[in-house]
């Protein structure tokens, strides 16, 4: 599949985001987090400033975008529409929570409502956006259990990653917050080697001769194209990386991803002030950057099934 | 409303395509691109149509491939082949297309079971076309919204045509009658008929689309003594008399 920059973007920086809103509600239901207005404010500027680059590159996908608004009219069957109206439905107690966080800095009674309600919309949208690949039974790359759990622990790592660098930034230093970061770093790139060993031995469904229904398989091969040159579908579901290269990236990913963050929490554990406070924001960009490079193959390394129709395989 | 209709629909109209007959001359997709481009999905845009990188939308696509010889103990069984093979959309009577559409564009008719796209409604995100098994749907460059075979509902249905010009222009055009189009909800239909007689089938039935065109299989070739010996050897014709005879003795000498 073609790697969207703009749906890679999407995924990561709104996931990071959407992390971010999650654990900033439950911390902020249980009043576990610093008595500080400026804390409060840089977390909330951080997750929406995420949350929105992500949304504005996803608009960046649609050919319409004037007429993103019919987007949430079809929630019965679609995901894709399930997922807008969950980022808009989100808002509205994540608007709530932001506005009374400000106020009262510390929220109690009725008002923990709204950031626990915040963080269920979180787990709402990250659920739709995997979903989205998670239910295309022509991808078998993504129609996989494991994509969900993949989307939902990669938003939580890299959520943590950022309200830590916040957390650290504002002088408060709790050691069980990297180990969190940690734990849920090994808990994400672990589901994704797992994810990558499923996928490295797909044995795939379809072939040219259940495409075709033509000879056994292996007996029917391509024989020429319907046109010289190439078009929609050839190039949005025939971009193909090789395994070399795909490799090379994997390693890029989980170095970025998971090493340099895991490094950071570490030095964060071990060092307050400013080391501490500068390992803390590296972990958290290369975190997301990592991500950034496990979406890209997340589309790069699936192969739809069209293809059987183009070239044998 | 892109769920699919609640009842499956009464009649399923949709295209019966030979693989016997079809001599690959793409008639069909030229005649489907030219009244398409004018009807319902209007235009099918081309980018850099009279460039070297020439691309386009088009609804219909035809492929070939190889079938090799399948060679048994007893010499070959069924000899080596091309088969073109059109390719458009199969009106799914469980068309993933339809239910991942966010927008509402996309829907299954429930008179007939054709799937269409509403232009004015599609936003152009393209998760349509990752649904589609089949490759059906294209992402117009120019006009930013998703294509696909309408099955020329706007000339199936217009009365002010005559009678047998009510069919796809795909149909219509094709000269080797490769092409059907009837009610595949019918069983007495001419292509339900035909579907039963020569073992119609659908594409790729391991995706559960349940795809209302049916594909009918090339026919086995007679293989005779092919691939077994020598030819058989000419017999020297009989001898001629009279003046021909003389001639021929005089000229072999």
């Amino acid at each position: 599949m073609h790697p969207a920059l703009s749906v890679v973007i999407f995924t990561s920086f709104a996931g990071a985001g959407y992390g971010m809103l999650f654990l900033l509600g439950l911390l902020a239901a249980a009043q576990h987090h610093p008595a500080d207005l400026r804390f409060n404010l840089a977390c909330l500027v951080l997750t929406f400033l995420l949350m929105v680059v992500g949304l504005l590159a996803s608009t960046r996908h649609l050919k319409h975008p004037e007429r993103a608004w019919r987007a949430f009219s079809q929630w019965r069957s679609s995901w894709l529409s399930r997922e807008a109206v969950a980022v808009m439905l989100t808002f509205v107690p994540a608007g709530v929570f932001a506005l009374a966080w400000l106020v009262f800095v510390r929220l109690d009674g009725v008002w923990t409502l709204f950031p626990l309600l915040s963080a269920l919309g979180a787990v709402a949208v990250v659920v739709c956006t995997a979903q989205i690949y998670a239910s295309l039974r022509t991808i078998p790359e993504w129609h996989q259990p494991l994509v969900l759990p993949l989307y939902l622990a990669f938003a939580l790592a890299t959520g943590t990653l950022w309200v830590n660098a916040v957390t650290w930034s504002f002088g408060v230093t709790a050691p069980f917050a990297p180990v969190f970061a940690l734990i849920t770093l090994v808990l994400a790139w672990g589901l994704k080697l797992l994810y990558w060993r499923r996928i490295d031995g797909l044995k795939p469904a379809s072939s040219t001769a259940s495409a075709t229904g033509l000879g056994r398989p292996g007996g029917v091969r391509t024989f020429d194209p319907p046109h010289a040159g190439t078009n929609y579908v050839m190039t949005e579901m025939g971009f193909q990386i090789g395994r070399r290269h795909a490799s090379k990236l994997r390693r890029i990913a989980l170095g970025l991803g998971f090493l340099l963050p895991a490094l950071g929490c570490l030095v964060m554990i071990l060092a307050a002030g400013p080391l501490g406070i500068l390992a803390g924001w590296l972990a958290a960009a290369a975190g997301l950057a990592g991500v950034v490079v496990e979406r890209w193959l997340f589309f790069a390394e699936a192969r739809h099934v069209v293809m059987n129709y183009y070239r044998s395989q | 409303m892109t769920s699919l209709p609640a009842t499956p629909p009464a009649r399923k109209l949709g295209l019966v395509i030979d693989l016997d007959t079809c001599v690959g001359c793409h008639a069909c997709a030229v005649s489907c691109k030219e009244w398409n481009t004018g009807g319902y999905p209007a235009p099918l845009t081309d980018q850099d149509p009279y460039g070297a990188g020439v691309t386009g939308t088009w609804l219909n696509r035809i492929h070939s491939y190889e079938l090799e010889a399948e060679i048994g103990p007893a010499g070959v069984e069924e000899v080596g082949r091309t088969i073109y093979f059109p390719r458009s959309c199969l009106h799914c009577d469980n068309a993933p297309c339809v239910t991942v559409c966010p927008t509402g564009a996309s829907f299954k008719r429930e008179e007939d079971g054709i799937v269409l796209v509403d232009e004015d409604k599609c936003f152009g995100c393209g998760l349509c076309a990752w649904a589609c098994p089949y490759g059906a749907r294209e992402l117009d460059q120019g006009s930013g919204t998703m294509k696909k075979c309408t099955l020329c509902v706007d000339r199936i249905t217009d009365q002010s045509l005559e009678e047998a010009a009510r069919v796809p222009a795909c149909v219509q055009a094709c000269p080797a009658s490769a092409r059907h189009f009837g009610d595949l909800a019918d069983p007495d239909s001419e292509v339900s008929r035909l579907v039963a007689a020569r073992g119609g089938y659908d594409l790729m039935p391991e995706m559960d689309c349940a795809p209302t065109n049916k594909y009918l299989p090339p026919r086995p070739r007679r293989t005779g003594n092919r691939g077994q010996g020598e030819a058989p050897r000419l017999e020297p014709l009989a001898e001629a008399g009279g003046f021909l005879g003389w001639l021929d003795r005089v000229l072999a000498d």
